[in-house]
């Protein structure tokens, strides 16, 4: 590796350092600092003078949402691939699962015709595709790496297929009216609206939180501990009396409860849902999301969510010698892929066990070969 | 009998592995199981910590039948293998490794105890207590196995290969930790390439051959075997 690489390795080590040494008061005060900025990042009063940042060629709020949702599902994609190990291609079926169920279960175009309200809903959401997750987990979780991926991403496809062929599910036509969040200002106007999207973005953000804290606390348990030593040894892990299956599949079921989440809010906020909104390149994107940020780290997940698919929004609008630069976002999203692959694989933000782990794997490459 | 395995076979897909193995480990023993490479002695390891499942046969535990046990299952019975080579967790610190070892255990004093026993029998690993598994040396990274095995507190202790490419000086070192944690009251399984040192230490031995046992004895006579030297010792 070439000095310069190295130099920027080490620079990055030292801020982290650093962080980990700042008082607590210190980082409580900088995560206030960036709680509060990005609720503030939708107003225009706000983002008019952060330059370049906002998006020229849509809605500011609406990308702000869609990026919101996508950091959502790599928090949760990163509990599978980051802490547990498990390499699931299919992530995005388990979104598909949460966005339908509060489809059939809301819209009036539903064959059930139940009319529930999208509150009532979204529980329901979240333990049905918990109960997907083990369901497809309790099988499949016996294999390992290579063939648990094909099984995952089998799994997406049919999600998708089912959703494409069957009348039940609509297929392209979809479901439409599906209800908005419930709220009302004081007005009588609903908060959760049609044309701003700012309510939703600030309803994720919230969610978000909330279930940063939630992981945060369940990697610094024994289920935590169990996950990691899963990832790093399996044998290993098993010889040391670690139920390897039970973790599995709590990871499993907990990163898929995360995704029907995300999938339940995004059916009521866009209050339209067809087969055609899950394709299998979302499932990949979220995934080189996580390892592009740093898998096994929260931070370096919700970096990586963000960036990906901010940057993907991002491009929309911006032409370069008369080409629309959007048409290029997935070229210009597998360079940089291939880039980080080279010079920094343990991700932007890595977790400092995941560094050394990559570490070890590079020695036992380099005195094998 | 701590260990009583009978007429055990195991199969890798289409391939046999093991053709019937039966062999017991007494309470207090230092058992060692030596062969030449692919005879089936870590097989027999995974067999027996249920890593692998058994085709056929039975495998008793401390008079309880553990033949279709779950492996986590079998440590909490007081089962604990150290395994072979690089078994350990690469991006956990020794510290961290060590207190994966007790993960089947609640009571904090006795993990603490047996943590600063494990220290005192491994100094090296005091030193290296915060450093990353995966930086440690092969030699320290086998120490790191067999004291994180230890935290668990078994009742038998399987060692896969412990003296795996280490230095001879190294290798004269831990098998006198062996016979150390074996005087403290460990009974002690022991799978070895090392024959000599092996059959040094171990009370019995049984000598394993493409899957099938060949012979067994109290460990010293093996060591005079003439069968034995030439196979195993190196020596005509």
């Amino acid at each position: 590796m070439s000095g310069a690489a190295e130099r920027i390795r080490s620079d990055w080590r030292s801020v982290g350092e650093r962080w980990r040494r700042a008082p607590k008061w210190m980082r409580w005060a900088v995560l206030a600092a960036v709680v509060l900025f990005f609720y503030a990042l939708p107003n225009k009063e706000f983002y008019q003078y952060l330059g370049p940042i906002p998006t020229t060629g849509s809605n500011f709020g609406q990308v702000l949402f869609t990026v919101s949702i996508y950091v959502l599902l790599a928090v949760g994609l990163n509990i599978v691939v980051g802490f547990a190990g498990l390499l699931d291609l299919g992530y995005f079926g388990f979104f598909a699962v949460g966005a339908y169920t509060v489809a059939v279960l809301t819209s009036p175009s539903s064959d059930l015709k139940t009319h529930w309200p999208w509150l009532a809903v979204v529980p329901l959401a979240v333990a049905l595709t918990m109960i997907s997750g083990i369901s497809l987990g309790t099988p499949t979780l016996r294999l390992r790496g290579d063939y648990l991926a094909i099984v995952t991403l089998g799994f997406a496809e049919m999600i998708r297929i089912a959703a494409t062929s069957s009348t039940f599910l609509k297929g392209q036509r979809g479901f439409n009216q599906i209800p908005h969040p419930p709220g009302e200002y004081a007005d009588g106007k609903p908060v959760f609206g049609v044309l701003d999207a700012r309510p939703y973005y600030w309803l994720v953000l919230t969610l978000i939180i909330l279930v940063v804290f939630g992981v945060r606390n369940l990697t610094r348990s024994r289920v935590g501990r169990a996950w990691v030593s899963i990832r790093e040894d399996e044998d290993a892990a098993q010889l040391m009396g670690v139920p390897t299956f039970k973790f599995k599949l709590w990871a499993f079921a907990a990163g898929a409860a995360i995704g029907g989440l995300a999938g339940a809010l995004y059916a009521g906020k866009v209050n339209f849902v067809n087969s055609q909104n899950f394709e299998l390149l979302n499932s990949i994107i979220i995934l080189a999301a996580v390892i592009l940020g740093g898998s096994g780290n929260i931070v370096g997940a919700i970096v990586g969510g963000g960036l990906v698919a901010y940057l993907i929004e991002r491009f929309r609008g911006i032409e370069l010698f008369g080409w629309e630069l959007y048409e290029f976002r997935f070229l210009f999203f597998g360079v940089v892929l291939v880039v980080m692959m080279i010079f920094r694989p343990e991700g932007l933000i890595p977790n400092r066990r995941r560094a050394a782990e990559f570490k070890d794997r590079r020695k036992e490459v380099s005195v094998g070969g | 009998m701590l260990l009583e395995i009978e007429d055990v076979s195991l199969l890798y897909g289409r391939i046999q592995a093991l053709h019937g193995i039966s062999l017991t480990v007494d309470e207090g023993e230092i058992v060692a199981l030596i062969g030449a490479n692919g005879a089936g002695k870590s097989t027999t390891m995974r067999a027996i910590s249920g890593i692998r499942p058994v085709a056929t046969g039975r495998i008793r535990f401390a008079g309880q039948d553990i033949t279709k046990m779950r492996p986590d299952l079998r440590v909490r019975l007081g089962l604990c293998q150290a395994p072979e080579g690089r078994g350990i967790f690469p991006g956990m610190s020794v510290l961290e490794n060590l207190d994966m070892g007790a993960y089947t255990r609640r009571d904090r004093a006795g993990v603490a105890a047996d943590l600063a026993r494990v220290l005192e029998l491994f100094p090296r690993l005091a030193e290296r207590a915060k450093q990353p598994g995966g930086t440690l040396s092969g030699g320290e990274q086998q120490m790191l196995a067999v004291g994180r095995a230890l935290m668990s507190r078994p009742k038998l202790l399987l060692l896969d290969e412990p003296s795996m490419g280490l230095a001879p000086m190294l290798i004269q070192q831990i098998f006198s930790i062996i016979t150390e944690i074996n005087q403290q009251g460990t009974t002690i399984l022991l799978v070895e390439q090392n024959a000599q040192q092996a059959l040094a230490r171990a009370h019995r031995a049984y000598v394993l051959e493409t899957g099938r046992i060949v012979k067994s004895g109290i460990g010293a006579e093996l060591l005079h075997d003439p069968a034995v030297k030439e196979a195993y010792l190196g020596v005509a």
